[in-house]
């Protein structure tokens, strides 16, 4: 008998209900069309959208218009928020706290079957994480788009494909856009999916609220799309603040959009967050959890505790443009400098919660292609907290030029170059991994070799930026531009990409095509090189971010990074290719461990079973012992069925 | 494997990795040093730019081991320690490969006392260089003798600058959508959309905005300073060299911002003398219609702080004509 054998099952997710009490669902909760799902939140996000333009109206009146628009930006307002509202009611994600506040009894939310339940408001992590997955490469899809606009206006310094309030638009929306995504990207999808899985548990600490992260992070992108018809919103990412005040009424659906996306931040980090100190498995100590999961708690924190400082901002400059205060209007008593300092305290820890899921991803999967221990685990995981400490420290790196007190310059160039040594110890984890190692070069592996690449460069030239004397030449210039590029794509989107090829087999049960993988890696990581490197040199050279033309000496450079980002561009398509044809066209089945990787995540059966686990595992050991001889298994999973068992180094010396 | 044998061949891949790592960091660092250093920006035109130049210089030399070692290591470990290479060895596991006490305090004592000398080097360098070109807001901690006083006689109107007289130069930058003017209180206050500069001489930026946030960087001279509505933002920098050099708008300032530059000039001093005294002259009339000098001008919630520029398609803000709401008797 195993330790578990007596273990009570208990622990189930809400939704595991016997199917003799389906008969007491409500009607939210049927099959079929006469149910909550995505149509019927569409149809209630437009009329909430209708309805709010009107409310809009009628209660401003005519003194909130924008200047010279013919818009209102009160009603632009109340729309947008009630399409939210909408959105959420139609989804079903009121229903349970409504019927709270109503002091009824909620009902438990059946498990849907079938392929409807991913357009649905399902509570299985499972489902919310491919959801996530789809809903990221779609926001990644149209960010790229834009981006490959860009390039193609900067490909001739003279004659411009689009006016230059378009190519602004362009501008602002592709940041905008992408540092939404961003955030969400590998938290979203590999974190709700896999932080159950990893530690343990059958689910997340708050189901309704995971969920209610995705569908809020969906209404954000239509928020933030909404921008277009209203005319866009000329400030870039930032949003800096006379410019925000004097912007058309798209300017509503940035700063909604931001604090729209930020609720959705928020309850996702403070879900993980919980469910990672409360529902680890019984044995699962801090030491043995594994790094993606430290890494996803140190994000976790970060995005519960920076974004409320831009909801606030938000719903200042929201409260500037329709009720007329002036919290960001120098003229009557506000600061733009209030803005600057509110975006970027919350802008700098953003800027880690893109790059810690990554090392950790790395640092996961660096084990299991290389069949050795993960090196100085301890290192890795403070350094992850570390990193996210310190970035609540840094923020005033990006107003060295401001204006702003100039004593404070020293502290904040100290505190920004601090940051590089716990960041640095990635490098330090990851070069004692391959110390004498087997590598196995698979497409996951190469994926997160690349990001050792890409962030060397991209945290190398943030140490630049970092000094006062270097930033004066630097800042606001493409130097910045091709670094926070290297950091955030070349790191982040690498590692997702890495997190992909590694995880989906689990995921969908189904391989990636190796040949396509190879294919897609060598071009987006050559591409992506030679796309952003000329960028540090056309920085040097003098040109700022955000403009439609430059130096006449400079366009060969840009049109070398334009062709070069075109086929990077392409390279997502081959992606999407490798995608459908290893999903659908020719799925191959995958084996329950393709890797051979010890991650409790890999014990389970494929696919993997609503609860997860037959039994809560008791966790034995960290799951990185490869290459020792007479180590315990990970866990004991309480089940008749063995785990494969798993080959830790092929000279036949096998498992204890 | 005997622990004596893999000791051995430990220390031999870690001499090889060193050796390659010595050998490409000092022909990295030796290449830089006489192919580019010379051109790297912001170049050599101020005392600034050259301090910044050398600044960057530095940081160049020492990214270059950095960036060398981890290439060396893991394009080692890629080529020897592929699982498809014949004869790579069984990858270490148990404790050994778990962590190495003296690997890992050796790389964090490391990091730390690199990046914290990057850290005070680029304090001293900060401050040395008077803010190195950086706007330092309406309150300059770091500046170059007397400007303090050429800045309090800018207001009045009894400012000069002669020739020789290794006074500051003042100038006022002031941003707007969309272009640069210049103002030079030394002379009158008149205001001209050229920059021109005197040789050998210490200018005080001082930048403000009629409307958004823009950024004047003035790219040869390495000064950066965000002009911002109803804020002085001062830089300075002391010309050294003859030449024309580049002024682009570096913070987005709404749709025509990728279009906002020009160029400057440094000229000899008496040259410069001669170009101020004439436009000042000539300019006479104009400048009679501009606000009066001012560090801002865009009038506080009190009233306070400079005139209005007067602009063909804005009407100066009025509570009463907006809001019809009676205003409280000044």
């Amino acid at each position: 008998m195993t330790i578990s054998a007596e273990r009570p099952t208990e622990n189930a997710p809400g939704s595991l209900l016997p199917p003799a009490q389906a008969g007491r669902l409500g009607w939210t909760q049927r099959p079929g069309w006469m149910s909550q799902h995505l149509g019927t939140a569409i149809v209630l996000a437009i009329v909430g959208y209708l309805l709010g333009h009107w409310l809009g109206h009628e209660i401003t009146g005519d003194y909130a218009y924008v200047q010279n628009s013919g818009q209102n930006s009160s009603a632009n307002f109340f729309a947008l928020l009630f399409m939210v509202v909408g959105w959420l009611t139609g989804i079903g994600a009121l229903n349970y706290p409504a019927a709270k506040l109503f002091g009824r009894a909620p009902r438990e939310e059946a498990t849907i079957e079938g392929w409807s339940k991913y357009f649905r408001y399902t509570l299985d992590h499972k489902v919310v994480g491919l959801q996530y997955v789809v809903g990221v490469l779609l926001f990644m899809f149209t960010g790229g788009l834009l981006a490959m606009a860009i390039r193609a206006e900067l490909l001739n310094p003279t004659t411009h494909l689009f006016g230059p309030g378009t190519y602004i638009e362009i501008v602002s929306e592709h940041g905008t856009i992408m540092m939404m995504m961003a955030t969400s990207i590998i938290v979203g999808p590999l974190g709700n999916y896999f932080i159950p899985l990893m530690i343990g548990s059958r689910k997340m600490a708050f189901p309704r609220i995971e969920a209610f992260s995705f569908w809020v992070f969906v209404a954000g992108y239509a928020v933030i799309f909404s921008a277009l018809p209203y005319g866009g919103f000329p400030t870039g990412w930032t949003g800096y603040a006379p410019l925000q005040t004097q912007a058309g009424p798209g300017m509503i659906s940035y700063l909604f959009g931001f604090a729209v996306i930020g609720m959705g931040m928020m309850a996702a980090g403070f879900n993980i967050a919980v469910t990672v100190i409360n529902n680890r498995a019984p044995g699962m100590t801090w030491s043995r959890v594994p790094i993606f999961v430290w890494s996803i708690l140190a994000t976790a924190a970060l995005l519960t505790l920076a974004t409320p400082t831009l909801f606030a901002a938000g719903l200042f400059g929201i409260l500037d443009k329709t009720a007329q205060t002036a919290f960001y209007v120098s003229e009557h008593g506000g600061s733009s400098y209030l803005w600057e300092n509110l975006f970027w305290f919350f802008g700098h820890p953003e800027v880690y919660i893109m790059a810690l899921p990554g090392f950790g991803i790395v640092a996961e999967i660096l084990p299991v292609f290389t069949r050795k221990p993960l090196f100085a685990y301890r290192v890795a995981a403070s350094g992850m907290i570390g990193v996210a400490l310190l970035s609540f420290f840094v923020w005033q790196h990006h107003l060295f030029q401001s204006g702003i007190n100039p004593d404070m310059r020293p502290l904040f160039m100290l505190t920004t170059e601090l940051i590089s040594i716990p960041t640095g110890f990635i490098f330090l984890v990851g070069m004692g991994t391959l110390y004498r190692a087997k590598i196995r070069f698979e497409i996951p592996m190469l994926f997160a070799m690349a990001l050792f690449f890409n962030f060397l460069i991209g945290g190398v030239t943030g140490v630049f930026l970092s000094d006062v004397p270097v930033n004066v030449t630097v800042h606001g210039g493409f130097f910045v531009l091709s670094h926070f590029h290297y950091t955030i794509m070349g790191g982040l989107l690498f590692a997702f990409m890495a997190g992909l090829y590694y995880w989906l087999p689990k995921m969908t049960g189904r391989m990636m095509n190796k040949k396509l993988g190879l294919w897609h890696f060598w071009t987006m990581f050559i591409f992506f090189n030679l796309t952003f490197f000329p960028m540090f040199i056309i920085g040097l050279l003098g040109q700022p971010r955000r403009v439609f033309t430059y130096a006449k000496n400079l366009q060969g450079l840009n049109d070398f990074s334009s062709i070069s980002a075109f086929i990077l561009g392409a390279s997502f398509l081959l992606f999407f290719a490798n995608l459908m044809y290893s999903m659908y066209i020719k799925p191959v089945k995958a084996p329950a461990n393709p890797w051979d990787s010890l991650g409790l995540e890999w014990q389970t059966a494929t696919p993997i079973p609503v609860y997860n686990f037959e039994r809560i595992p008791v966790i034995m050991s960290d799951p990185y012992h490869y290459s020792e001889i007479g180590a315990p298994p990970v866990a004991d999973l309480g089940t008749n069925v063995k785990a494969e068992p798993v080959i830790s180094s092929t000279s036949g010396s096998g498992p204890a | 494997m005997s622990t004596e044998n893999s000791m051995k061949k430990e220390t031999h891949h870690l001499r090889r990795m060193a050796t390659i790592w010595i050998i490409l960091s000092v022909a990295a660092d030796l290449l830089f040093m006489f192919w580019i250093a010379p051109h790297v920006p912001p170049g050599t035109m101020t005392d600034t730019a050259r301090a910044n130049q050398f600044d960057f210089n530095v940081l160049f030399l020492m990214a270059f081991p950095v960036l060398i070692g981890v290439w060396v290591y893991m394009g080692y470990a890629i080529v020897n320690w592929s699982a498809k290479r014949a004869g790579v060895p069984e990858p270490i596991g148990g404790p050994a490969a778990r962590g190495n006490l003296k690997a890992q305090v050796s790389w964090i004592v490391v990091t730390s006392v690199v990046v914290l000398f990057l850290a005070g080097f680029g304090t001293v360098a900060l401050i040395n260089g008077k803010g190195s070109g950086g706007g330092e807001g309406p309150n300059p901690v770091w500046m170059p003798a007397g400007s303090a006083k050429a800045e309090t006689a800018a207001l009045t109107s009894s400012a000069s600058w002669t020739p020789g007289s290794n006074q500051v130069l003042v100038v006022q930058v002031i941003g707007q959508q969309w272009r640069f003017t210049y103002r030079y209180p030394q002379f009158g206050g008149f205001e001209s959309p050229q920059l021109i500069l005197p040789n050998n001489t210490e200018i005080a930026f001082n930048v403000t905005s009629l409307d958004v946030i823009h950024s004047f960087w003035a790219y040869q001279l390495s000064v950066k300073a965000d002009a911002n509505p109803q804020q002085n933002n001062v830089a300075y920098a002391k010309t050294d060299q003859l030449g024309s050099f580049m002024v682009r708008c570096s913070e987005l300032c709404g749709i025509w911002h990728g279009a906002m530059f020009n160029s400057g000039k440094v000229v000899s001093q008496s040259n410069f003398q001669n170009w101020a005294t004439t436009t000042e002259s000539a300019n006479a009339a104009n400048t009679k219609n501009l606000p009066p000098f001012a560090w801002t001008y865009v009038p506080d919630a009190n009233g306070s702080a400079g005139g209005y520029y007067i602009d063909g398609n804005v009407t100066p803000y009025s509570p009463v004509e907006t809001y019809g709401a009676k205003q409280p008797a000044a």
